[in-house]
């Protein structure tokens, strides 16, 4: 016959209901939780209240993306290879590119990004496209508020992404 | 003059009793939003939230804001409700919990402008037995209302409640008698005086949570909120009442919390005494009895915060299996003391 050895879980059973010990036991198991309740009472409530108070996020936080621009130069990152697009799992992505030239220089490649929209109702934020692109053009930001009345109104274009993000959100700083 | 149902104990002038009922009244009506306040806000604390903070400084204005809801919420009834019935049933809910708020003393006699007034509705010989009387009638305001509605929901909350008020009012009589025996008198004001020396809290432990439980019970609150059970029947015997009428039978809940709180003062923490032979003067006397109110209403508040509701027949075997034989033991023990030591 088959043993179960050492490894016997012991079921621990309540006494049976009516006994007058299980009375007193129940009396003592209420005060305990009486306890308990009157403790949290004590501590104060751990509820940040969302709209007034923000919990900072971390810096890897996935948030709307950003597109960037050269800091000397001024001239957008993005040449508009559409390797984001292709990344994108929710294909959330249109990129449209046109050909840079000298009197019309929008980029420091050889093409720009004529359209560049992200449609965020779709966009599942996983961060694809921030590794996909070759020259750090698009990353994640930190906005998280991307609430909107209109759908149309999710559709972020380029000028939207290129835009200073408003900094509606607290960053945790480093080992916080 | 040989009094029909009860001795009066203190008579006063017929328009001091007509004044006196309606501060009564007043005060009970501006309590019970503090009470529904602080329940709310206490659960928050007790649940490491909040609770309404919305509304006016701290939420303050939450009560208000409810009760402005309700009032001007459709008076909806259903097609099988049984119409004066279910007009009638939140009424008698109410009306036997003000009732029953008269006879609480907050206070002995005193004088004001010099005419000699009791700080109570009324100061009978039959206190507890008043009480109890009030009680039993508060029942059909649950079992009229749940009946009524013609619900089947409703119904099993109100035959819910009407099974647990009768085992329930058993032994809150059985734990009174205790203290009865002890003062030797059902007026309220007596038994206030009979613990000049020591409050019956102290000889009477057991009558106190005994008591304290039924208590529970009886204003059908957390653990023994049966009658509502809003997991297993959607709002118990209150289901199908909107508006002012389920304003009505939430102010009737929260004075009977009230009053339960008022008559565990009386009974057990000596109403308006002070221990260590402090006499402060009569007019202190009301907040004193409304600090100790205050001390049990947060222990209801306490309660509900924690214990999960009993299963229907756990509570039965608890009232009838347990509270009764011991709320028996403690009357029979306290009549063969007080038999001995007198």
């Amino acid at each position: 016959m088959w043993s179960p050895g050492e490894d016997v879980i012991e079921v621990q059973r309540t006494p049976k209901p009516g006994a007058a010990r299980d009375a007193w036991r129940t009396f003592g198991e209420t005060l305990r939780g009486l306890k308990t309740t009157f403790g949290r009472l004590l501590e104060g409530p751990v509820t940040v209240q969302y709209p007034e108070e923000k919990v900072p996020v971390y810096p890897r936080f996935r948030g709307r993306h950003k597109l960037h621009r050269f800091e000397d130069t001024g001239l957008e990152k993005c040449v508009g290879c559409s390797l984001c697009a292709a990344a994108c799992p929710a294909d959330c992505i249109r990129v449209v590119a046109a050909e840079n030239t000298p009197e019309h220089r929008v980029s420091a490649g050889e093409r720009y990004a004529a359209v560049y929209e992200i449609n965020l109702s779709r966009c599942i934020f996983c961060g694809y496209c921030e590794i996909a692109c070759p020259f750090d053009a698009i990353t994640m930001g930190h906005d998280y508020e991307l609430s909107d009345y209109d759908r149309s109104d999710l559709i972020f274009t380029k000028e939207m992404l290129l835009a200073e993000p408003l900094e509606r959100t607290p960053l945790r700083n480093e080992g916080e | 003059m040989t009094a029909v149902l009860a001795v009066v104990g203190y008579y006063e002038e017929w328009w001091i009793q007509v004044l006196k009922a309606i501060v009564i009244f007043a005060v009970a009506l501006q309590l019970v939003p503090v009470v529904l306040l602080a329940e709310r806000k206490l659960l928050g604390r007790f649940q490491s939230r909040y609770g309404p903070n919305r509304v006016g400084p701290y939420g303050a204005l939450q009560p208000v804001a409810d009760i402005l809801k309700l009032l001007t919420k459709e008076q909806f009834r259903p097609t099988t409700s049984i119409g004066f019935l279910f007009a009638l049933a939140p009424l008698i809910s109410i009306l036997t919990a003000v009732a029953a708020f008269a006879i609480i003393p907050f206070g002995d006699v005193q004088r004001i402008f010099g005419t000699p007034v009791g700080l109570y509705g009324i100061d009978v010989s039959i206190g507890p037995l008043y009480l109890f009387a009030f009680g039993a009638i508060a029942f059909y305001g649950i079992m009229l209302g749940g009946w009524s509605s013609g619900s089947k929901y409703s119904f099993l909350g109100a035959m819910r409640g009407a099974a647990q008020l009768i085992s329930y009012e058993v032994s809150q009589a059985l734990a009174l008698l205790g203290v009865i025996f002890t003062a030797q008198t059902l007026s309220l004001t007596g038994i206030v005086n009979a613990q000049a020396g020591m409050w019956y809290i102290v000889p009477q432990f057991f009558g106190f949570l005994i008591f304290l439980a039924a208590s529970f019970a009886e204003t059908n609150r957390a653990p023994f909120d049966l009658t509502e059970a809003d997991a297993e029947l959607v709002g118990g015997y209150n289901t199908e009442f909107g508006g002012g009428r389920f304003a009505s039978y939430y102010f009737a809940e929260y004075l009977n919390v009230l009053v339960v709180s008022g008559i565990v003062t009386t009974v057990f923490l000596g109403g308006w005494l002070l221990p260590f032979g402090i006499h402060p003067p009569g007019w202190v006397d009301p907040i004193v009895v409304l600090a100790k109110m205050s001390l049990i209403t947060f222990l209801f508040i306490w309660v509900r915060a924690t214990l999960p509701r009993l299963r229907y027949d756990q509570l039965m075997s608890f009232g009838w299996k347990i509270l009764l034989p011991l709320a028996t033991l403690n009357a029979l023990v306290t009549a063969v003391l007080v038999v001995v030591t007198h």
